[in-house]
């Protein structure tokens, strides 16, 4: 147990890392090029018409004191690091006066909830079709798989996204292609809303999907043929074991670990590709907000989500480190 | 068949064809050897001299690229020729009546699993026991291995290297099969543990009374378990013989330099080692495979393989030198 | 050498796919140098054409010929995306090969670093910075920000070969000899870390184009500047799908999905023929 607590600790301290240097990214850019975010909101206040000197100068004290920019540079850093301890991001200004907190709130299931369905589908279909692959190298239906999938691994997220877009929005349009919903059903526990949610969720699920799957085909695959040359298996095959048995518990099984880790380390590349998924179909999740922040203008918005962004992807890595060792059990060793 | 494992010509070769060139590594070529029940015949030889590839063969463990070209393997509890029993049987046969003690048991047990269930991998399938019974039985010959049976529920991670070389035995042996194949069980061992495992192995094979062949390049070891020693050199078989007549009066060349090179109590003289280096088996040297590093070497062993000859009751030689000076012998006897 | 490519060529499909794919695309970007049209004016040919054989690949909304545009687009683009890789490689060697010989605390420091920045989400971190940028944006300064974010993956690999490599006779030898940390890394290590470089390099230059498409897309970047992700900026923004020009969006999509392939291809074939256990695991088929 004691050792299990020591690797606890260092995964804990990972995660404190992780969230620490990239809050301090996101302030450096802030900081350190020439725009100026509040001059920026007042050029494109004041820019039609003319306006009273004193308003605009009670508009710039009040936005430098909203954006937390008043002040030193230590000063600002550390209004900086309590506002995020408090989640306290300011109004959005492209939708006074909502707070920012409540509009990342309300975009941040729609994410999460793209993110982990498509990721367990993926990671889950991904790894024991590439399993089977690697372990029956004759069967030419798993061939076939896998050059789909080799196929599929290189392609960036948007194109893919659009790809997915252009065939079932354009060529084939059974499915909805934008929205979390449909606009005329109002939210609540209906039947009729959820179904509408799980119809409108299909298409960015599977774009997101069809991006990692690749990925985990050909990974699992690679990685299943070479333990399957390891000693254990060679010597449980000689042994006469149920082939049935070795293929889950002596090679698969060995596999998910690395797996595992895999996942861990792209789970930043994987957000990645949620967002953009999500700004493709207009999904109601960070990255529509996003381009919208941007769009607009809105520095508290943008500012928001990065940091949101950055402290979601660190907790989830940090929850899969936590389950790691219950695939490997000779990390505590380690 | 008064043998418990009969091998004739048997020839085993690795043949790889990648990215255009062919290649033919002839790793077992032509052996011919008999071991009889409740004897442990020993392999020794060298590095990358065939006998790994000997001991999948003969244990039915081949994949591609390796390949049998042919030859006979006949068990004394098989009807036919090893390679043309069907999946079912030889999958029937496999750790009931034929069990592998592998080499440097680093990683022959599945790293997440613990030990109990390699155990119930393994053997459960072929004891018709019930699980608790199957334990007894288990923890018997864990005990007989000076193993706790608290093992049981360790990772292999979490045991010594010497504990599972032990484990590997106790595996091996549960089932209590006719013919135990040992491949360097003791090489990845320090020599204390070593005298330990020995022993034990030595032990475990006189209870069962299987029949086993034991390899390994370490004389000393083959000095202290093995009853008749093989000696094998660039995938043929060389010399033959009791333990003890190959250690007073080796025959052969090579054999002589191996024992030779073997330091005794009380022995100043300096060693000489063989100048060159075993062969290129994708390439090996016409006739007599020894023949480049062999002192005695003369025209007819550049040309043509010695075969294996009996030249004393129970004792076989592969050379002509040897053949030459027995003839020689035997006739100023006649005189 | 070349008998190398040769018999890569020969024995292997994928590097035959990725070469040939490879070379139509680098084809492609070579006749963009004689592009009749001048690539940043607009409205030179009539809009709107479907694919004839005046216009290979029709002609945008934008008057401007489809088939030239995506040619000075890929090179456009397949230049960012080269000086990105370059620049990221030579971070990633160094990252890499320091921490994998010198070990260690430092060792430990500096892959702790690189997990940060694996983890680390990379598109919004962008989008603030083209948000704080604006018009004082450029291609270079954007080239500069990925390269800085886009190493940890490939260090981690060049670590574990020099990891490997360290423990190797040779290394001891110079040593002893009296060479220098640096001189043995620029000398005897390189080498053979090169290959293994070479097709991170490829998958780099893949994971480039493929952001930039991204952010151009979105209207992130310089619009004016004729690459694969602006092109289909532009269609989006004349709504090139609904309006039927599907020629515009197709050609920039299609070619940018060769390049992928090809690339990726190349890079994955090249690493199998060095890693000597697949090459291993290719006979054993």
């Amino acid at each position: 147990m004691r050792s299990y607590l020591w690797y606890f600790l260092r995964r804990l301290g990972q995660f404190v890392l992780v969230v620490f240097v990239g809050i301090n990214i996101v302030f450096f850019v802030t900081h350190a090029t020439p725009i100026d975010p509040v001059e920026q909101a007042i050029n494109s206040a004041t820019q039609f018409g003319q306006s009273d000197p004193r308003a605009v100068e009670i508009m710039r004290k009040a936005l430098r004191e909203l954006y937390g920019l008043d002040g030193t540079l230590w000063q600002q850093y550390l209004t900086f690091w309590k506002r995020l301890a408090t989640g306290d991001f300011g109004p959005s200004i492209s939708a006074f006066p909502t707070p920012v907190s409540t509009m990342i709130g309300r975009a941040l299931p729609w994410t999460v909830g793209l993110l982990s369905t498509s990721t367990l589908i993926a990671w889950c279909t991904g790894n024991f079709m590439g399993g089977l692959a690697g372990y029956y190298r004759k069967s030419r239906l798993l061939k076939a798989a896998g050059i789909v999938a080799t196929g599929l691994q290189p392609i960036p997220s948007y194109i893919m996204s659009l790809v997915v877009l252009i065939l079932f929005g354009y060529l084939w349009p059974i499915l909805p292609i934008s929205g979390g919903f449909e606009m005329n059903v109002p939210p609540g526990l209906t039947f009729a809303f959820m179904s509408s949610v799980v119809t409108h969720s299909l298409l960015p699920v599977l774009s997101l999907a069809l991006i990692t799957i690749g990925g985990w085909f050909v990974g699992m695959r690679s990685l299943v043929s070479n333990i399957v040359a390891e000693d254990y298996v060679v010597y449980a095959e000689l042994a006469g074991v149920d082939r049935h048995r070795i293929l889950t518990s002596y090679v698969m099984r060995n596999a998910l670990a690395p797996q595992l880790t895999g996942l861990a380390l792209s789970l930043g590349g994987i957000f990645n590709g949620a967002i953009i998924t999500e700004v493709v179909f207009g999904y109601p999740g960070l990255g529509t907000l996003l381009v919208r922040g941007v769009n607009s203008g809105d520095y508290s918005l943008v500012l928001g989500i990065a940091s949101i962004s950055i402290i979601a992807v660190a907790a989830a890595v940090f929850a899969i480190d936590l389950v790691y060792p219950l695939l490997d059990p000779r990390v505590k060793v380690r | 068949m008064d043998a418990a494992l009969s091998v004739k010509n048997l020839r085993a070769y690795y043949v790889t064809d990648y990215y255009g060139v062919r290649r033919e590594v002839r790793a077992v070529d032509d052996i011919t050897l008999s071991v009889e029940k409740n004897e442990i015949y020993g392999i020794a030889g060298e590095s990358s001299c065939g006998k790994s590839t000997f001991i999948k063969t003969v244990g039915a463990a081949i994949r591609p690229p390796l390949r049998v070209l042919g030859g006979s393997i006949k068990y004394s509890f098989l009807e036919r020729d090893l390679y043309d029993l069907d999946e079912r049987t030889l999958a029937d046969i496999r750790w009931k009546q034929l069990s592998f003690i592998p080499q440097g048991s680093m990683n022959v047990l599945n790293p997440v699993r613990r030990i109990r269930e390699s155990f119930q991998d393994f053997a459960f399938p072929h004891m018709r026991l019930s699980r608790s019974e199957f334990f007894d039985v288990v923890k018997q010959r864990l005990e007989r291995l000076h193993l706790s049976p608290s093992i049981l529920t360790a990772f292999p991670h979490e045991l010594s290297g010497g504990m599972r070389q032990r484990v590997a035995i106790a595996l091996a042996t549960v089932c209590r099969p006719e013919f135990i194949i040992a491949d360097e069980p003791t090489t990845a061992l320090d020599v204390v543990v070593q005298k330990d495992v020995l022993a034990l192995t030595l032990e475990t094979q006189r209870e069962i009374g299987s029949s086993m062949i034991f390899v390994t390049h370490d004389l000393t070891v083959h000095a202290n378990i093995s009853k008749r020693l093989g000696i094998m050199y660039a995938g043929r078989l060389i010399e033959e013989g009791p333990t003890g007549d190959l250690f007073r009066d080796p025959m052969h060349p090579y054999t002589q330099h191996l024992v030779a090179s073997l330091p005794q109590i009380g022995d100043l003289t300096p060693k000489t080692a063989l100048n060159g280096a075993p062969p290129n088996l994708a390439q090996p040297p016409s006739g007599c495979r020894f023949h480049p590093r062999c002192p005695l070497a003369t025209d007819i062993c550049r040309q043509t393989n010695p075969e294996l000859i009996t030249v004393v009751p129970g004792r076989r030689v592969a050379c002509y030198a040897v053949a030459a000076s027995l003839e020689a012998r035997s006739l100023t006897n006649d005189k | 050498m070349l008998k190398v490519l040769r018999d890569l060529f020969r024995h292997s499909r994928e590097f035959a796919v990725g070469s040939i794919l490879v070379l139509i695309v680098l084809g492609i970007v070579v006749a963009s140098f004689f592009s009749p049209y001048p690539p940043l004016d607009s409205y030179v040919v009539p809009p709107d054409i479907p694919p004839s054989w005046d216009h290979l690949l029709g002609t945008n909304s934008r008057g401007q010929d489809v088939f030239w545009q995506v040619a000075v687009a890929m090179r456009n683009s397949l230049l960012f995306g080269i000086s990105v890789a370059l620049i990221s490689r030579v971070i990633s060697l160094v990252i890499g090969l320091v921490s994998g010989y010198v070990g260690g605390m430092v060792d430990r420091i500096l892959m702790s670093i690189n997990d940060t920045f694996v983890v680390i989400p990379l598109f919004p971190i962008l989008t603030l910075f083209y948000f704080m940028m604006h018009d004082h944006m450029s291609w270079a300064l954007l080239a500069l920000a990925m390269a800085s974010l886009g190493w940890p993956y490939d260090a981690r690999l060049i670590r574990s070969v020099a990891l490997s490599l360290r423990n190797r006779e040779f290394t001891t030898q110079s040593i002893f000899s009296g060479m220098s940390t640096r001189q043995i890394l620029l000398e005897e290590h390189l080498p053979y870390v090169l290959p293994i470089v070479f097709s991170t390099t490829l998958n780099n230059i893949n994971w480039s184009i493929g952001l930039e498409v991204t952010l151009s897309v979105i209207g992130l970047t310089n619009i004016e500047t004729p690459t694969i992700g602006t092109m289909i900026y532009w269609a989006n923004q004349h709504t090139a799908m609904v309006a039927g020009i599907w020629w515009w969006v197709l050609a920039p999509v299609a070619i940018v999905i060769m390049t992928f392939i090809g690339l990726f291809l190349l890079s994955v074939s090249i690493n199998e023929f060095i890693d000597p256990r697949t090459r291993l695991a290719r006979i054993g088929v």
